[in-house]
């Protein structure tokens, strides 16, 4: 019984190893998950001896595993850091591969029912930095502005910060939430409340234009619409063989349709 | 006589020898395990009092713009001496200040642009960070509205680490929680052991044990989707998260264990003491209030500062619904950040030996120092006291 049973074992893993006859790993960025599942099913659909493993965690442990090397492709909400690519120069003698595969818009939420629908990016850093406490000093009701940021280990978060507040600390009484996911539940829930996020998550709540500017597809991809930013995916070298092929086809505009269907933007 | 032999071997064998000795060492390795933990935490706090160099820091970069500068059309900027990766399909969207300047002033965050213009920028880069001193934990470092505050803000162009605000943060949560959870485990113990019938006892204690089990990222989520909403129509509440929140979180992860130290310290209470009480004419109620409850006092003391103590460590709950608002102020129903929450969210992506990663293993001693603490009285004093009183040790 045990020794069949090893047998069995065996032959799974033999028929496994034949199965795939290729393997890629991509580790990085929460945000682009999703994107990136997606990228990776169509892509095992036309190609069914390749295996493509997606895992998230954040953008800077992708970029520690592409160090390290233990992932292949490393997604990343942010530029990488300079000390990160002199620690790539150590340890690889290259400065790294940069792909702009996507754009995302960061869009502001507010709840349904505020009848605030535009601020410009000024009134935005003042409710932030915390100068701005009460919706009618935009045009809103009399209610105080509950504000919802996200943790300050995510890209999102200094992101935000550089562009919107230039630099500056957000207010002390700033929630801060884990993940994109939780601001916009939060927002939906709250009707005073305003939160920050990608574009690909914004059920029940109402997204503001800013500078009236509305965050529609054109004019993030435009870039009339003033917040949005590149998302990355890095690599030790200039790819060759299975990963080129890849990335090729994520740069097609048959991968930048699953941009789209993904809440984000094609780069052209 | 010989079967005693049999059963008892007066001589020890190799094999007992071995078994007595491992479960010595294995007692002695978990004790050095522990102090282990408690140097390493100690030592890394080092680094917030003596930072290694070059450190990456959250910066305000001004400079004059050349026209070997990047910049690309969503309005990053690279100056041209700092290391940047290959691209790849190459050079599509780089563009060099000359060659291309109309592309890059697409989105209008720094405009307009011009070579030798000076920009100011923000940016991670590498310096060496200024160490903080123990004064710089905890004196106010931001003033709001003309009054002193007391500041958090780790990734800052300065940073402010005070940790005043965070160690509020978790007394307020831990002590809401413990001031809803205390009554009802108190009270829930008292029934078990005297008022209910044998069968129902029997249902209640393994049940109750059993949410001890659960996982609190289940608690908190539960909270989060069900309670959150409840709560804030119920209060009226400004804010939807809030330390209020947190404590009702917090007493359902510590009724359980209140509830089982109670109840434990009941038990031990001699069978003659109530039965006696029982006996003189008292009712049940005197005899629970009157005689069992005084008898376990020293237990049940104990009980609530290990309540107190696992309320003051808990993570994942305060992370998803206080709020992790560093602030301080009296109304319960405003937002706080714990110290287990702080850590738990942010030593993620903090560098290696930089201030922020010293100064977040020293919220770790100081929250080790006090749940050590807080469990090292409510285990040597309190519980002692019950056993020393009805073991007659």
């Amino acid at each position: 019984m045990k020794a069949k049973f090893i047998v069995l074992i065996l032959f799974l893993i033999v028929i496994t190893g034949f199965k795939y006859s290729e393997k890629i790993t991509i580790k990085g960025s929460d945000t682009m998950v999703f994107l990136s599942q997606k990228w990776a099913e169509k892509f095992m659909q036309k190609n069914p001896d390749v295996l493509i493993q997606v895992s998230g965690g954040g953008s800077g442990i992708g970029i520690t595993a592409l160090i390290n090397g233990t992932t292949d492709i490393c997604n990343s909400s942010r530029p990488i850091k300079t000390n990160e690519v002199r620690k790539l120069m150590e340890k690889y003698g290259t400065t790294g591969v940069e792909i702009n595969c996507a754009i995302d818009g960061i869009i502001i939420y507010v709840n349904e029912k505020n009848g605030v629908s535009n601020l410009s990016l000024s009134q935005l850093k003042d409710i932030y930095r915390g100068k701005i406490t009460n919706w009618k000093e935009v045009g809103g009701k009399n209610a105080r502005i509950v504000l919802y940021s996200r943790e300050n280990n995510s890209g999102t978060y200094v992101y935000f910060k550089d562009i919107i507040l230039n630099g500056e600390d957000y207010s002390p009484f700033c929630q801060n939430l884990p993940g994109t996911a939780s601001v916009v539940n939060a927002v939906s829930k709250d009707e005073h409340a305003i939160g920050y996020g990608g574009f690909g998550y914004t059920k029940n709540v109402k997204m503001l234009k800013i500078n009236n500017v509305e965050p529609t597809i054109d004019n993030i991809q435009s870039g009339l619409y003033p917040i949005s930013r590149y998302l990355y995916m890095y690599l030790r070298n200039q790819p060759t063989g299975l990963i080129k092929k890849y990335i090729d086809w994520i740069l097609s505009p048959e991968g930048q349709q699953i941009v789209r269907e993904s809440g984000f933007f094609p780069i052209k | 006589m010989k079967n005693i032999r049999k059963i008892l071997p007066k001589k020890i064998s190799i094999f007992e020898f071995f078994v007595e000795n491992s479960i010595k060492a294995i007692a002695l390795l978990s004790l050095a395990f522990i102090l282990g933990i408690f140097y390493f935490v100690f030592q890394e706090s080092y680094w917030a009092f003596k930072p290694e160099k070059n450190k990456l820091k959250y910066q305000n970069i001004q400079k004059p713009l050349k026209h070997t500068d990047e910049i690309y059309s969503n309005g990053e900027i690279y100056f041209d001496d700092e290391l940047r990766p290959e691209k790849y399909p190459p050079d599509t969207n780089r563009s060099n200040l000359l060659l291309n300047r109309s592309d890059s002033v697409k989105i209008n965050i720094i405009n307009p642009i011009d070579e030798g213009k000076k920009i100011s920028l923000h940016r991670y880069s590498s310096g060496n960070e200024k160490a903080i001193s123990f004064w710089d934990l905890i004196k106010a470092n931001d003033i709001i509205e003309g009054e002193p505050a007391y500041i958090w803000q780790p990734i800052s162009v300065e940073p402010k680490y005070n940790i005043l605000s965070l160690i509020f943060g978790s007394f307020k949560v831990s002590l809401i929680g413990i001031i809803i959870a205390f009554p009802i485990s108190v009270l829930a113990a008292l029934f078990t052991i005297a008022f209910a019938p044998k069968w129902l006892r029997e249902i209640i204690k393994p049940v109750v044990e059993i949410l001890a089990g659960l996982p609190t990222v289940v608690i908190g989520f539960f909270c989060l989707t069900v309670l959150s909403g409840y709560f804030e129509e119920l209060f009226n509440t400004q804010l939807r998260l809030n330390a209020f929140l947190g404590g009702i979180g917090l007493s359902i992860v510590i009724v359980p264990i209140v509830y089982t130290l109670v109840e434990d310290a009941l038990y031990i209470v001699p069978k003659h003491l109530s039965e006696a009480s029982l006996a003189l004419g008292a009712n049940r109620w005197q005899t629970a209030y009157k005689v069992l409850l005084p008898a376990a006092l020293p237990g049940v003391f104990a009980a609530l500062l290990m309540g107190f103590g696992r309320a003051f460590g808990e993570t994942m709950i305060a992370l998803m619904i206080t709020g992790n608002a560093a602030v301080i102020t009296a109304n319960i129903f405003d937002s706080v950040r714990t110290m287990a929450a702080t850590i738990g969210s942010e030593m993620a992506e903090v560098e290696y030996r930089s201030i922020h990663y010293g100064v977040l293993f020293i919220i770790g001693s100081v929250l080790f120092i006090i749940t050590f603490s807080i469990n090292a009285i409510a285990e040597f004093i309190f519980r002692k006291k019950l056993l020393n009183k009805y073991r007659g040790y």
